[in-house]
């Protein structure tokens, strides 16, 4: 049955109650019970909650094969956590397990090795990178692993579609007692946003953590109320790879353009003036818009009232010149972000639902202005992929992209129109990440291309004399330049499913044969 | 593709950016970044072992990428070296609107050169003097011969100051108060402006100091230069946003044209405006200035 947007997905995968997409809103009034967690309670007074090892948390928590485990991704190339408590499951010889994970990325390797064999047979993430992309790709993986956005996951979770038997949070600090913060330990993420729904929402929680601090660790962002167990080990992560070196803006002058452009096209609308809102992507371009949107903001005499999401060394600085009033934050990329979080009494941990969760009563991305995000592929219809390469493999992750870019008043992609050989503009994107209907306009180093929706944009653009073309314009240049790629040979067997933000299916991502290298 | 398009002697030039012809990937697009005109090196970017291989990229690119209304030059290697009668080849082959002569001390050295272009054309079958020629200055003796290298040629369109070699030949380094170049620059505007051809500056190399970037573009426009050698895009928009005439020099140049050219019409030569006595000498300079409105999209009026 083909969605709203001309994604055919396949009827057995509707068979379970699930439906097509239908358009961002459609679900807007929609009623229901939020799930809830079974609890355990420790009603008797106890001085500890810290268990000896991994084992023993996992044999108090009662894990069995065919449950649900699940993580967070705040010490994103650098975690050890979920490698080290896949293992431990392993060799415990429990199988069939479904990892729900708010991102696994490049740094899990191992565990592609266990889709294999059988011990992971189901995945839920925003991001699939790596080994697990291609054993995922390739059809390894008992289940289609599902898909969503940060609202998205939080959304499932509280709805109930998801249910968490086991949560596993590694945390930068914990007291014996569970309080959990992503700060005060020897590798610090800044805030624990993407965990929180974990916590509140699995049936055991398990906060896993290299630094033990006396209680009350305060204020938490995970509670002891809801911590089950406490775990300590040597080390959470890689403190290096957790929070980068300051991430600097880009001194590719083709970004730069890029950049440049963007913020002019920001400058032109009628958004962009004093008290607005802004979220951008740590890519490269999208980063780089933080420096050029500044001059303006200076000349105009204007500040930004607040700046959503994952936060970089250039959003900081805004905040301390004084342009920024302040920072709602999900996540921290970079060593500056982290030390803000923890000093800047105008930077804000939020929780992912407060974020972005689309089914709750109204999450911050509704409010913001704009969102200036990258994309891997877009279409003449504005959809973007983020997930899929060009030879169908999975290899990224929606993350925010579709929550930001739904909610914002103006979402700008910021990409260049071609990578190697490859156009990112085309007549039809691999797979829908984001749907064209959030998308308002396209930024490439070949010129700007407005979605057809949004005449208002165009003839504002027009009035500050800014050149625009089409965006069919745009892919027949990428076309011109690189040739018109062959379509992929995609198996039968649906590996994974695109799950838009409010649940219903956006799109499905197709076998691909292993190519021998 | 536009091998037999008009080159255009008196263009505007606010920027020519340097590329090097051994990096195919920087010269297929280099259009993208808007400047006026650019220079794809066969001479110091290429290393001496790849000058062949640069001039296959080179004659590719000239052929097969539409640069639009950029202006694509190519610097030559210099005429002391065994490669450049082949660099002509390729330039002319390939349709390149202009050959940039790379440490010229001599107006012969400019007849050399044109010789040669003019056998390509014939060769190649190009329109016999499409392909324009400047000079680059780059030592003390070039610097004194700056008059008879101005008018050597009527290809020539401009001569560049080329501050790297003549700041060791003169014994000195960069300084930011532009101090050492002071005298070439003076000279070679002088020699330009008296044949009536354009006047470039040298690049700076410097990425990392924009500030000191900016002091010199704006020393360039105050001495009168048309524009300048740039090494990297992010140096193009400042010398575009400086050689950009502001919204006051645009009315005023724009009442200039229509006096002096209703002035005409009625068979006036002098006449006041505001209390200014203008004649038809004011006009190149009005009209130059509302070019430079109109390339930087500041003047959309009909003149």
């Amino acid at each position: 049955m083909k969605n709203s947007i001309g994604r055919e997905i396949p009827d057995e995968l509707l068979a379970g109650g699930r439906e097509i997409f239908r358009g961002n809103n459609h679900r807007d009034g929609y009623g229901y019970t939020k799930a809830g967690p079974k609890v355990r309670a420790a009603v008797k007074p106890q001085e500890s909650k810290v268990v000896p090892t991994l084992r023993a948390a996992i044999e108090a928590c009662g894990l069995r094969s065919g449950m649900t485990v699940s993580f967070h991704h705040h010490f994103r190339d650098g975690d050890y956590v979920v490698n080290m408590v896949m293992r431990e499951i392993e060799a415990m010889g429990i199988r069939d397990i479904t990892i729900a994970a708010s991102s696994v990325g490049s740094a899990h390797d191992p565990v592609a090795a266990m889709i294999e064999s059988g011990v992971v047979t189901g995945l839920q993430t925003s991001g699939i990178r790596g080994r697990m992309g291609e054993v995922v790709s390739h059809g390894k993986l008992a289940t289609p692993a599902v898909i969503r956005s940060h609202g998205g996951r939080v959304r499932a979770i509280e709805m109930g579609e998801v249910h968490i038997d086991v949560a596993f949070i590694g945390a930068p600090s914990c007291d014996e007692f569970g309080n959990a913060r992503g700060k005060g330990g020897k590798s610090d993420c800044g805030v624990l946003s993407y965990a929180m729904v974990d916590a509140k929402y699995a049936d055991r929680v398990v906060v896993i953590t290299d630094t033990l601090v006396p209680f009350p660790n305060f204020p938490p962002s995970i509670e002891s109320v809801d911590v089950d167990c406490v775990v300590v080990v040597d080390e959470i992560g890689n403190a290096k790879k957790i929070a980068s070196q300051a991430i600097r803006i880009s001194q590719d002058p083709r970004e730069l353009k890029m950049a440049s452009d963007c913020a002019r096209v920001m400058a032109a609308l009628p958004y962009f003036k004093d008290g607005f809102s802004f979220q951008t992507g740590a890519g490269g371009p999208s980063l780089a818009v933080n420096r050029f949107i500044e001059p303006v903001m200076r000349e105009r005499g204007i500040k930004m009232k607040w700046a959503l999401g994952g936060i970089t060394k250039p959003t900081v600085e805004l905040l301390e010149r004084g342009l920024i009033e302040c920072i709602v934050d999900t996540q921290d990329f970079d060593t500056d972000a982290v030390a803000s979080v923890h000093e800047n009494r105008n930077h804000y941990e939020i929780s992912t639902s407060q974020y972005a969760n689309p089914m709750n009563k109204g999450a911050f991305v509704n409010k913001l202005d704009f969102a200036i995000l990258a994309a891997l592929e877009i279409d003449t219809d504005f959809n973007v992929n983020v997930v899929t390469g060009s030879d169908g493999v999975l290899r990224g992750a929606p993350g925010g992209h579709p929550d930001a870019s739904a909610g914002a008043k103006c979402t700008i992609i910021v990409t260049p129109l071609v990578r190697g050989r490859i156009p990112t503009v085309c007549d039809r994107v691999v797979t829908v990440t984001t749907p064209g209907e959030s998308v308002d306009v396209l930024v490439t180093d070949y010129g700007i291309a407005v979605n057809p929706s949004r005449p208002d944009i165009a003839r504002a653009l027009d009035e500050a004399r800014i050149a625009h073309t089409t965006i069919e314009a745009l892919r027949d240049r990428a076309y011109g330049m690189v040739g018109v790629p062959d379509e992929i040979a995609f198996g039968d067997h649906v590996v994974a499913i695109v799950e838009a933000r409010d649940g219903t299916i956006l799109d499905v991502v197709w076998q691909v044969e292993a190519h021998d290298a | 593709m536009s091998a037999e398009k008009r080159s255009e002697k008196n263009r505007l030039r606010r920027t020519m950016l340097f590329l090097s012809a051994q990096r195919p990937s920087l010269m297929k697009d280099a259009y993208v970044f808007g400047p006026d005109s650019v220079i794809f090196d066969l001479e110091d970017a290429v290393a001496e072992s790849e000058k062949d291989a640069a001039r296959f990229s080179l004659y590719h690119i000239l052929r097969r990428v539409d640069y639009g209304n950029v202006e694509r030059i190519v610097r030559i290697n210099g005429l002391d070296t065994p490669h450049w009668r082949e660099d002509v080849r390729v330039c002319v082959a390939g349709g390149a609107d202009g050959i940039r002569i790379a440490k010229c001390e001599t107006a012969d050295d400019v007849r050399a050169v044109e010789r040669a272009v003019c056998e390509a054309e014939a060769e190649f079958g190009v329109g016999q003097g499409r392909t324009l020629l400047m000079a680059a200055i780059e030592s003390p003796r070039g610097v004194l011969n700056a008059v008879p290298i101005c008018e050597s040629s009527e290809r020539l369109f401009g001569v560049a100051i080329s501050g790297g070699d003549f700041r060791k030949c003169m014994q000195t380094k960069y300084y930011p108060s532009g101090v050492e170049m002071l005298v070439a620059r003076g000279q070679i505007l002088l020699a330009a402006r008296a044949a009536g051809v354009q006047c470039f500056d040298t690049v700076f190399t410097d990425l990392d100091d924009m500030e000191g970037f900016r002091a010199e573009v704006v020393q360039n426009k105050e001495m009168g230069f048309d524009g300048k050698s740039v090494v990297n895009p992010r140096q193009i928009g400042i010398v575009h946003e400086i050689f950009t005439p502001t919204a006051r020099e645009i009315r005023e140049a724009e009442r200039v044209v229509r006096a002096i050219r209703e002035n005409a019409d009625k068979g006036v030569g002098i006449f006041q405006l505001d209390g200014k006595m203008l004649d038809v000498a004011f006009l190149p300079g009005a009209e130059r200035t509302l070019a430079l409105a109109k390339a930087s999209g500041m003047y959309e009026g009909d003149l």
